[in-house]
């Protein structure tokens, strides 16, 4: 077995230090290393896209990227979305809540993680551009339908906090 | 009867478009999913499993696993010591099922791709993984029996040689003449119709952890059954039953697949009670296509007798059911379930449905979202479309000239059930006010002049849910070994706040937000402060598990029932408090109130602070303010609705677009629009990739050849339309809430909608009829021969 490799990564804002297998799953260091298991794993493959998180900045599948290809990277988890305590939530998640844009729960935190991604580079999505932008997220609960609305609705929301704001 | 929708009928918490309790944690990544529990001093499990279909087993070295650091046990079937097989429940009285024995990991024989043969427990996660890979098993090959057809030809191999014979079983269920009606019929209209193998492919695999302690065990699995799973560990370990808790945590879906017992949940008790310490099992997704049940898998014969008038005299069907090698719980049950509602919502006098349920070398079939019923549905549908097509009448004509009129309710249909409540011309109406037909129809015409390929397609639907009464579903009836009541404890706290126990136990439909709105209504306080607790064989009662759109009709009105007598609790408390006599109280705006005198009234808070410092309690009563309920329903409930799907068919790839799906559904009396519309979505969604996408597929040596994501097409948002969805209200009489299910409506009612707006596009090319799935090159296949013929002929 191959020795274990020291690795910073900075994960929801804060610097972590860990030694890890050379084959650990960034997804694992997630959950296993940092217990953070609002990471979730759908498939072997890729294809659920359960497992999305962004690295920094960008939206991966972190059941395809190693822990030590992030390290010295920032990542940011469905833990990281809204600031901690008090209730607090992204306008994404307030969205997911409002339409109904989950059931089981289980696709959600990578759907939303997906769906920031979308919306930081397509502030203003049509709908088929959302339905082509979650391509890589699979639900088995919704049909997708509550999960686009939300997005959409999340997108206004986000524009209008940002016009006011500006 | 069928009332308008979308208002709440009392202006309380019932009927309110509610956002869901559960969803704070969810959309934080803060749910408590099997995976993300870890234990102190928890080890791994993991499965070695054949990659052939059938063989004897020769020899299983584990020596090198068993050498491995970090190893802790390695098990083959020799060396497992458990009390009992794992159970089918289905001994229909008179009928003989034969009944391989089905053991936790396989002995001497192997019989499909998947079958466990060692299992392996380390204590790191990936190392696990590198030891069962180490395990290397040898075979003497069988020949593998894949097709269900040709295996009950007489010289076919066997799949159980023991066993003499691939057929498990027949079964009937018919009603009227069939004979005679299909002799009265001016056309027989004759269709073989394949409703192929699926996965129900939820996002969360299975898995489980066992912790054994002392001498009870504790089981967290991802399951739609925790009751019933811990009643057959009961068995299988030899533990008695209050020694062993069950908790389903977090379900990330179910869709039928988790309705079972599954070899790993006994494997993982065993191991850890021999270990001593807990055992984690996590799923694969290779894993769950190859040994998560898989669903359908019928090859329906059918026969539909019309008169030219379209008036349908009889309908006979012969089903040849794959049911794999093994059965899990209710596998040679499923397809028996179709039979129930073959009449589907018509007035038909002699239907009659066959059954031959088969073994293969495959993977067992169970319940799939709808389980049986989507099966009928698509036969009956699709049927009467082809029927329509032959007598050249409009297929909507057909079905309303048939229809069971809604005065007829209560209605009993040939095969001898009694549907409660429908309004269906009420749905069908309802649709069309939605689908402008002859605009559609000017529309399809114009876009065929350009070479665009549009189609309209319907399906009019009933279902059978709310499992159902114990008496005609249990033993001594259709023979399932159980009961199907639901169970429901409301306790009322001091301070006016109350908790649901309920043995129903979710995998995403909202039970903690549609519980919470029917006890709050009951109770006169807001969802808010109502607390629903599931799942969990040591802190709620017993229950039969959540599947078959049964949770609210059952599980619902149990907690309603525990709610009323609650209510009637508090009322003889607040009279006595007010000085005013019982029957005198009514409940109203929240408050416990004397009729007439509204200024006279307590809160429920004001009484069960009463209830719970008893100083100045009625003489007799008891203290405390809890109540529990056991439900057990006089009928099924039977909903109903009318789908229809606009298709575009690209005739050069073959490629089905959809352009619009438009769904009514009638579930009965609405608690919570937001999740009915939800559940209406994931079905349609659900049924549309069994239509054009899905397909489990073994090829002649039963290898399965779509063990993943990347081979198994679930549809992507990029695949799928936004839904067009409305409703009708006909309030069931079989319950006091009113209400019926809708959790597998849109698998129910979607594939024939599908299929038949595919073949509205494609007659013009020449194509009348094709089984699901309708993928591009079979599409494109099926015109392209449709074409040949044709051009022979001119």
């Amino acid at each position: 077995m191959a020795e274990n490799v020291r690795v910073n990564v900075t994960v929801n804002g804060e610097s972590r230090d860990s030694d890890v297998e050379p084959r650990l799953l960034l997804v694992h260091y997630l959950r296993d290393t940092l217990g953070l298991t609002g990471t979730h794993i759908g498939c072997d493959t890729s294809n659920c896209g359960a497992c999305t998180v962004l690295l920094d900045g960008e939206s991966v599948k972190s059941c395809t990227v190693l822990a030590v290809q992030a390290d010295g990277s920032e990542v940011k988890t469905i833990e990281g979305m809204a600031p901690a305590g008090n209730g607090a939530l992204h306008p994404i998640q307030e969205a997911f809540w409002e339409h109904h844009g989950l059931q089981c729960g289980y696709c959600t935190p990578g759907m939303i993680m997906a769906a920031a991604d979308l919306l930081e580079r397509n502030p203003n999505p049509t709908e088929e551009e959302v339905r082509h932008g979650l391509e890589g997220n699979l639900c088995r609960c919704t049909g997708y339908h509550n999960i686009v609305k939300s997005v959409m609705a999340a997108a206004e929301s986000m524009s209008a906090a940002k016009g006011a704001s500006a | 009867m069928t009332a308008t929708v979308d208002t709440p009928a009392t202006g309380g918490p019932i009927g309110r478009r509610m956002k869901r309790k559960e969803d704070p944690r969810l959309i934080t990544g803060r749910g408590n999913y099997v995976d993300d529990m870890s234990l102190p001093g928890m080890l791994y499990m993991a499965l070695v499993r054949s990659e052939i279909a059938h063989g004897k087993i020769k020899s299983i070295d584990t020596s090198a696993a068993k050498d491995r650091p970090g190893v802790y046990a390695v098990l083959t079937g020799e060396d497992l010591d458990v009390g009992a097989p794992l159970p089918m429940v289905w001994v229909p009285p008179g009928i003989e099922v034969k009944t391989p024995e089905h053991w936790p990991l396989a002995r001497g024989e192997v019989n499909h791709v998947g079958d466990p043969v060692a299992v392996v427990v380390g204590g790191d996660k990936y190392g696990v993984i590198d030891a069962a890979s180490q395990i290397v098993a040898e075979y003497d090959e069988l020949p593998a029996v894949i097709d269900p057809e040709k295996a009950l030809e007489d010289a076919a191999p066997l799949v159980h040689e023991d066993i003499g014979t691939n057929k498990t079983h027949e079964w009937a269920l018919g009603g009227g003449d069939i004979d005679a009606a299909m002799s009265d019929a001016d056309v027989v209209v004759e269709r073989r119709i394949v409703n192929h193998r699926t996965a129900g492919a939820a996002i969360e695999p299975r898995g489980c952890i066992a912790e054994w302690r002392g001498e009870s065990v504790t089981l967290w699995t991802s399951t739609q059954i925790p009751h019933l799973v811990r009643l057959f560990l009961a068995g299988e370990l030899g533990v008695s039953e209050e020694k062993i808790r069950v908790i389903a945590p977090e379900v990330g879906g179910g869709f039928g697949s988790k309705l079972n017992h599954y070899a790993e949940e006994v494997l993982a008790c065993y191991l850890s009670r021999q270990l001593g310490r807990p055992v984690k099992w996590l799923e694969t997704r290779s894993e769950n296509l190859a040994t998560t049940t898989h669903g359908r898998d019928l090859i329906a014969y059918c026969k539909m007798g019309l008169k030219s008038d379209g008036t349908i005299t009889g309908f006979h069907t012969k089903l040849v059911a794959d049911l794999g090698a093994y059965y899990q719980l209710l596998t040679p049950f499923i397809p028996c379930f179709a039979a129930f509602v073959m009449s589907g919502c018509y007035k038909i006098p002699a239907v009659q449905t066959d059954i031959v349920g088969v073994f293969t070398n495959k993977f067992a079939t169970d319940a799939v979202r709808g389980a049986g019923r989507p099966e009928a549905t698509h036969a009956i549908e699709v049927m009467i479309d082809q029927a329509a097509a032959e007598l050249g009448l409009d297929p909507l004509e057909v079905r309303r000239k048939n229809f069971i009129p809604a005065e007829d309710f209560p209605a009993e249909v040939a095969v001898g059930v009694v549907y409660d409540s429908g309004n269906y011309h009420g749905t069908l109406d309802k649709l069309l006010e939605h689908v402008d037909m002859d605009a559609f129809r000017k529309e399809q015409a114009e876009l065929r002049e350009k070479g665009v390929y549009r189609g309209i397609g319907f399906s009019t639907y009933v279902e059978i849910c709310g499992l159902a009464p114990s008496r005609v579903v249990g033993p001594s009836g259709v023979g399932i070994q159980g009961g199907f009541w639901e169970s429901a404890i409301v306790r009322v706290h001091p301070s006016g706040a109350a908790t649901v126990y309920t043995g129903s136990s979710p995998h995403g439909q909202g039970h903690e937000t549609g519980f919470a709105q029917i006890v709050a209504e009951r109770l006169g306080i807001e969802p808010e402060n109502v607390e629903v607790m599931h799942g969990d064989t040591d802190t709620g009662p017993m229950g039969m598990g959540t599947y078959g759109s049964r949770t609210l009709s059952v599980g619902g009105e149990a907690a309603g029932r525990a709610a009323v007598k609650v209510q009637e609790k508090a009322k003889k408390l607040a009279a006595h408090l007010l000085e005013a006599a019982p029957e005198d109280i009514e409940l109203s705006g929240g408050r416990y109130q004397v009729k007439g005198s509204p200024d006279k009234g307590l809160a429920l808070a004001d009484i069960s602070l009463a209830a719970y410092v008893p100083e100045n309690i009625p003489d007799g009563m008891e203290p405390g303010l809890e109540e529990t309920s056991f439900y057990d329903p006089e009928n099924f409930v039977w909903p109903f609705g009318a789908h229809a799907a606009v298709v575009d068919v690209d005739p050069d790839t073959g490629k089905v677009e959809v352009v619009r799906y438009v769904a009514v559904d009638d579930c009965g009396r609405a608690i919570n629009p937001l999740l009915i519309e939800g559940q209406v979505h994931g079905g349609i969604a659900h049924a549309i990739g069994q239509a054009l996408f899905e397909q489990v597929v073994y090829n002649d040596e039963g290898q399965l050849i779509t063990g993943t994501f990347v081979s198994y097409a679930l549809p992507t948002a990029a695949e799928l339309p936004s839904f067009e969805t409305d409703r009708t209200e006909t309030p069931s009489p079989v319950n006091d809430l009113g209400v019926k299910g809708v959790g597998e409506a849109g698998t129910i009612a979607a594939t024939p909608t599908m299929v038949n707006a595919v073949m509205d596009a494609l007659r013009p090319l020449g194509v009348t009829y094709m089984d699901m799935p309708l993928t591009p090159m079979r599409v494109w296949e099926a015109i392209q021969t449709a074409g040949s013929a044709e051009g022979g002929a001119s």
